[in-house]
């Protein structure tokens, strides 16, 4: 045997045994019972703000999503509320359990990608940009009516193997510091990040006011930031890895009751 | 643009101390930040907010590039007559904003 080949069996040896160290125990899901809003976390200052629709600045976007609602826009002429009517009786509990299985597509589509297909088949006009302020205004707008409702997202079996894919993606070690969502979000909630306590990540209030953005955001912006802060490749708007995402976070989350616009540090 | 949102209790009785809270939506860029470009972005934020209760000042700011954006403001009052408050926002780049409240004082 030459030196090189038991330099390769030794190495391997060493690769084995850091890799037991470095796997895990599979994280624990949070027991039902122990699931806590974000909103529960923050300083109470914060949540006086989201409480108070006065004082509430995602109230702005859901203001703006109201006129939208109501505006004849493309080719064809007419206005979301000229097929949906009232939001405040059509829209009620539709964002709680989006992300939906769409037949069409085969997969599901979240609420954003639910207007923006909407904008295109029915209206025959433009889509609006992720990200956009019109489509954070419509999506905030819409998800307003779901205010207090539990999250049901999940419920239909044709969801399963999109559920299975995003709790794949939320087990996964990624990007530079090479660590998955779960290590914190399931692992280490309630202990602090820098001055920050880590959140358990329940997208309940979502599109959500973050005082650090200045501004209204998606979940999937979300989920970009935190790609973006384990140094990972965040995946771009739309992506199949951020629908998963959205959706087993969402049906992770189901049961607690929808705070759109939430406001959030 | 959107409207500012303004909340002024409806009625209330002479005498009484009304909390009146406005919330504007503004990017109150501060001038001190750069483009992905390396270019300056131009200061473009509220300077000034001015409250008037049946055309009386009662209330006036001043704002500077520290404020946060979509600016939130909430003062006091006491309620003399029926009328209305009337909010002017003022800054840069040619920015106004008005809005107004009718309050029933009895």
């Amino acid at each position: 045997m030459s030196a090189r080949t038991i330099f390769c069996i030794g190495s391997a040896a060493v690769g084995f045994a850091l890799l037991a160290c470095a796997v895990p125990a599979m994280s624990a899901e949070i027991a039902p019972g122990d699931r806590r809003s974000d909103y529960a976390v923050m300083s109470r200052e914060t949540q006086a703000m989201q409480d108070d629709d006065a004082a509430n600045p995602g109230m702005l976007w859901v203001q703006d999503g109201a006129t939208l609602w109501a505006r004849k826009d493309g080719a064809a002429q007419r206005a979301c509320a000229d097929c949906h009517g009232d939001a405040r009786t059509s829209m009620k509990g539709v964002a709680a359990r989006y992300p939906a299985f769409d037949p069409g597509r085969n997969r599901p589509i979240d609420l954003e990608e639910r207007i923006l297909a909407c904008r295109i088949d029915h209206q025959k006009a433009t889509p609006f940009a992720y990200e956009s302020k019109d489509l954070l205004a419509l999506s905030a707008y819409v998800a307003r009516q779901s205010h207090g409702l539990p999250i049901t997202t999940g419920a239909d079996e044709r969801m399963k193997p999109f559920i299975a894919a995003g709790r794949e993606i939320f087990n996964r070690r990624q990007g530079q510091l090479n660590i998955s969502c779960a290590q914190c979000h399931d692992d280490n909630w309630g202990k602090r990040l820098a001055g920050n306590i880590i959140p358990q990540g329940h997208p309940t209030g979502y599109p959500l006011y973050r005082l650090e953005w200045q501004g209204l955001g998606s979940l999937q912006r979300r989920l970009r930031a935190c790609l973006f802060g384990i140094r990972a490749e965040p995946y771009p708007f739309g992506a199949p890895e951020n629908a998963a995402l959205e959706v087993f976070l969402m049906w992770r989350a189901r049961g607690m009751p929808m705070d759109t616009p939430a406001v959030r540090p | 643009m959107s409207a500012p949102l303004i909340n002024v209790p409806a009625r209330a009785k002479r005498g009484d101390v009304i909390a009146i809270k406005t919330l504007i939506s503004h990017e109150m860029e501060t001038g001190f930040r750069y483009g992905t470009n390396g270019v300056l972005i131009p200061r473009d934020i509220i300077t000034a907010f001015r409250c008037t209760y049946n055309g009386e000042e009662i209330f006036r700011a001043d704002f500077y590039p520290a404020i946060a954006a979509n600016p939130f403001l909430t003062f006091y009052t006491v309620a003399t007559a029926s009328g209305t408050i009337a909010f002017e926002w003022t800054g840069d780049n040619g920015y106004s904003q008005t809005a107004s409240a009718k309050i029933v004082v009895g």
